[in-house]
C-alpha cells in the first residue's frame, strides 16, 4: 500500500525584495508502507526543503506553489492547520538535522518524550506516559531509568537515540530522518543505522532518509531519489542507482564517492558548483557541469521531464533514451 | 622504498589534567588526568601521505597538535628532520641538549624556521577564514609573520604560486575577493594555499574535507595528492573516514584510546585488517553499493573514557574475541609483514 505519494511538488522562496526563487521543481515520488527511500543530493539541492514541506513546516518565506502530498490518500496540502497538527508526529514524524543538539538542556530526557505524547493525547495518565517513555528508550537501546537524566549526561550517540525515541513516541507510520548519522562517529553511525533498520522491520515503519552520504543510502534504502538543483535527476531502486545509473549527475556523483571496498581506486570530482537559486540555468540545471551533453540546444532551453526509461527507473535527462 | 624519515615520533604521551571539584580538593582525592595520547611511536618518510584514523577521543588530533608544536608533549620525543622539536610549543631553550650549542636567540630563530616548515590545514573552511580579510591578505599573512625579508614582487610570486598550485588560477582573479564570494571548495583551497605559502615540508591536514560536499571532497583530496608530487610535501591526514583515507594515502595508522593499534600500507590495512578494532571499523564503513553489503561487526557502547584506560589491552572491554589474558597483558606490536604491524594478542 502506498503510504506517501508526492506529485509535482514545487516550492519557491520569496526574498525580501519579493523575488521568488525556485527551490524545488516538479518533485514526484511515492513510498510504500514499510519501505525506505533515500533522498540524496548536495547541499542546497532542496532535500531539506522537501522534507519540511511534507510536514508543512517550511519557514515563512517558503511557498508551496504546486503539487500534492498524499498521505494514505489524503492531500496534506489541502487540510487545515488544525488537522495537520494531528497528522504531524502521530502519522509522520521527523528526526531533524542536528536534532541531538536540539534537546532542551534543562529538562530530563523522559519529560521531553512525554511532552510529545501528551500533546497528541496518545496517553491517558502520567503513569502510562512514563511507562511508555521507558519502553521507547529501551526500544532504542537506552536503559529506561536513564530517562530521568538530563541531555548533557548523555553522549552524542545516546542523544541521537533519544531523539529517535521521541520521534517514535506517537507510533508514526512514516519517519523522516534528515542526516541522522552525519555528525556521529563511524561506530556510533553503524549502531544508529542498525537501530533504524531494526525499528523499520519491527514497527513496519516507512522511512525517508535525507542525506548526502551515498554509503548510508546504499546500506539502508530500498529506493533512491537523486536530487539536483531542486529537481529530480533520477529515481529508481537502490540497486539500479548504484549499479546502472542513467543520469549523468548520478554517474558523476558515484565516481566522486570513495568506496572502502576498493581502496586506491580513482576518484573524480564534478567540475563546477551546484547552481545557485538566484541564477538557475534556463534549461537542464545540470547542463553547465554535464560531461555527456555538449551544449545541445535542447539541454540549454528546456528542463528535462522525468521519463521512465525502464520499469521503475526514472531519469530526467534529454540525452538518455528509454530501452 | 627506503626513504629518510622526515618525522619520527618516539613514545609520545600527552595528558591533560582534569579540573577537580572543590570538594575533591578538600578530600584530597587523587588528581585525574585524561590520557589523550598514550605511548605513540611512528615515523613518516619524506614525501609520504600518512592517514591517522580513529573515532573522536582516539587522540589523532592531539598527535597532530603536538607535531606542530601547538601543544607540549607530556613525555616522549618528536624529531622533525632530525631536530628535537618536542618543546617548540613553548619556544623554550634546550640549548646544548642537541649538541648544537646555539644561544637563546638563535635557538628561537631555529624554532621559528622549523615551524615554517610544518603547517596545518584546518577542518572548517567556513570558520577558519577571516571574513574581513581578502584572499590576498589571508594568504600573505604567514609571510608577514615569519618576516622572511622578501621583496614585494617575491611575495607576490609566492602568493601566486600557492594559489595557483591550489587550483585558484589565475591568482589575480581571486586575491582581491573576500571569502564569502567563494564556494566551500574554493575556500578550502584558500586554506591550503595559506599553509603552502611558506613552502613547508610537512602538512598536517585535520579532517580537511569533512565539512565539504561529496562532489567537492575528491577535488581537495586530489589537490593534496598532487601537492605531494609537485612539491614533495609530506602529509599527515587525520580523519575518521576510512573511505577517503583509502583513496589517497600510502600508509594508515589506526588509533584507539591514545594508542596506535594497527599500522601498515593503506590498501593492505583496509583489505586485510588484522586488529579486531580495525576489522570492526572496516566492516561498518558504509559501502556505496547495495550488492556489496557486508556483515557488520558492531561494537557495543562507545570509546571508554580516556581518564580510566582499561587494564591490559585497552580494547578488551569491547573486543569480540577478547579472553582473560587480554585483561592482564598490554599487547606488544606483532609484525604481520615488513611494514604492517598490529597490537593484539590474538594475531
Amino acid at each position: 500500500m502506498t503510504t506517501l505519494e508526492v506529485r509535482g511538488l514545487s516550492i519557491n522562496y520569496l526574498t525580501d525584495d519579493g523575488v521568488a526563487l525556485n527551490a524545488v521543481e516538479g518533485l514526484t515520488f511515492s513510498l510504500e508502507q514499510g519501505r525506505s527511500l533515500g533522498l540524496v543530493g548536495e547541499s542546497g539541492c532542496g532535500k531539506t526543503t522537501v522534507m519540511l514541506s511534507l510536514m508543512r513546516l517550511l519557514p515563512e518565506a517558503g511557498r508551496i506553489v504546486n503539487g500534492q502530498v498524499f498521505f494514505e490518500g489524503r492531500d496534506l496540502l489541502q487540510i487545515s492547520e488544525g488537522e495537520m497538527q494531528a497528522v504531524r508526529w502521530k502519522d509522520v514524524s521527523m528526526v531533524f538535522q542536528g536534532a541531538m543538539n536540539a534537546l532542551n538542556p534543562v529538562r530530563t530526557v523522559e519529560s521531553q518524550i512525554i511532552e510529545a505524547m501528551q500533546l497528541h493525547n496518545v496517553v491517558n495518565s502520567k503513569q502510562d506516559a512514563r511507562k511508555r517513555a521507558g519502553g521507547l528508550l529501551e526500544l532504542v537501546g537506552i536503559t529506561a531509568n536513564r530517562g530521568k537524566q538530563y541531555p548533557h549526561q548523555f553522549s552524542g550517540g545516546m542523544r541521537q537515540r533519544a531523539v529517535i525515541a521521541m520521534a517514535l513516541a506517537c507510533n508514526p507510520r512514516i519517519l523522516v530522518a534528515d542526516e541522522p548519522t552525519t555528525a556521529l562517529d563511524v561506530m556510533i553511525q553503524a549502531q544508529i543505522i542498525e537501530l533504524l533498520e531494526e525499528l523499520q522491520r519491527e514497527l513496519n515503519l516507512s522511512l525517508v532518509l535525507v542525506t548526502h552520504d551515498l554509503g548510508v543510502v546504499a546500506e539502508m534504502c530500498d529506493d533512491v531519489l537523486v536530487m539536483y538543483g531542486g529537481t529530480v535527476a533520477e529515481y529508481a531502486s537502490s540497486d539500479t542507482i548504484f549499479n546502472n545509473p542513467g543520469h549523468p549527475y548520478t554517474q558523476r556523483l558515484l565516481k566522486a564517492f570513495p568506496d572502502i571496498a576498493e581502496p586506491g581506486s580513482d576518484l573524480a570530482s564534478i567540475p563546477g558548483n551546484p547552481p545557485r537559486l538566484d541564477s538557475l540555468p534556463p534549461g537542464c540545471r545540470f547542463e553547465p557541469r554535464c560531461h555527456v551533453g555538449n551544449g545541445e540546444p535542447i539541454c540549454l532551453e528546456a528542463l528535462p521531464p522525468l521519463v521512465e526509461i525502464e520499469p521503475g527507473h526514472y531519469v530526467a535527462c534529454h540525452l538518455v533514451k528509454g530501452k | 622504498m627506503e626513504k629518510i624519515p622526515i618525522l619520527r615520533i618516539e613514545d609520545l604521551y600527552k595528558q591533560f589534567p582534569v579540573t577537580r571539584k572543590f570538594i575533591d580538593r578538600i578530600k584530597r582525592s587523587p588528581k585525574q588526568v585524561v590520557h589523550a595520547v598514550d605511548g605513540v611511536s611512528f615515523t613518516v618518510a619524506q614525501g609520504e601521505i600518512l592517514a591517522l584514523v580513529g573515532e573522536s577521543g582516539s587522540g589523532k588530533t592531539t598527535v597532530g597538535m603536538n607535531v606542530l608544536g601547538l601543544q607540549v608533549p607530556t613525555k616522549g620525543r618528536i624529531l622533525f628532520d632530525g631536530h628535537d622539536v618536542s618543546d617548540w610549543a613553548t619556544g623554550r631553550l634546550r640549548s646544548g641538549k642537541n649538541g648544537d650549542g646555539l644561544g637563546r636567540l638563535s635557538r628561537r630563530k631555529q624554532i621559528l624556521s622549523l615551524r615554517r616548515r610544518a603547517q596545518m590545514v584546518f577542518q572548517d573552511p567556513y570558520e577558519s577564514l577571516n571574513p574581513r580579510q581578502t584572499i590576498w591578505e589571508i594568504v600573505v599573512e604567514p609571510l608577514e609573520i615569519h618576516n622572511l625579508g622578501l621583496r614585494a614582487n617575491e611575495k607576490e610570486a609566492r602568493v601566486r604560486a600557492a594559489l595557483e598550485d591550489c587550483g585558484l588560477a589565475p591568482a589575480d582573479h581571486f586575491w582581491s575577493r573576500y571569502p564569502d564570494e567563494l564556494s566551500g571548495g574554493q575556500r578550502q583551497r584558500v586554506v591550503v594555499a595559506g599553509a603552502l605559502v611558506l613552502e613547508p615540508e610537512l602538512l598536517v591536514a585535520d579532517e580537511p574535507v569533512s565539512m565539504l560536499d561529496v562532489s567537492i571532497r575528491a577535488d581537495i583530496l586530489t589537490l593534496l595528492q598532487s601537492l605531494r608530487k609537485a612539491r614533495d610535501i609530506t602529509i599527515i591526514y587525520t580523519t575518521h573516514d576510512l573511505a577517503t583515507a583509502g583513496y589517497f594515502t600510502d600508509r594508515m595508522a589506526v588509533m584507539y584510546l591514545g594508542r596506535v593499534v594497527e599500522l601498515g600500507p593503506t590498501v593492505e590495512v583496509l583489505k586485510e585488517p588484522r586488529h579486531p578494532y580495525t576489522q570492526a571499523l572496516v566492516s561498518v564503513a558504509p559501502v556505496p553499493n547495495p550488492r556489496k553489503r557486508r556483515q557488520r561487526v558492531i561494537l557495543q557502547g562507545e570509546v571508554p573514557n580516556p581518564i580510566d584506560i582499561p587494564s591490559g589491552c585497552r580494547f578488551h572491554p569491547r573486543c569480540p574475541i577478547a579472553t582473560d589474558e587480554c585483561k592482564k597483558t598490554d599487547p606488544p606490536y606483532v609484525e604481520i609483514s615488513a611494514e604492517h604491524e598490529a597490537a593484539c594478542l590474538k594475531i
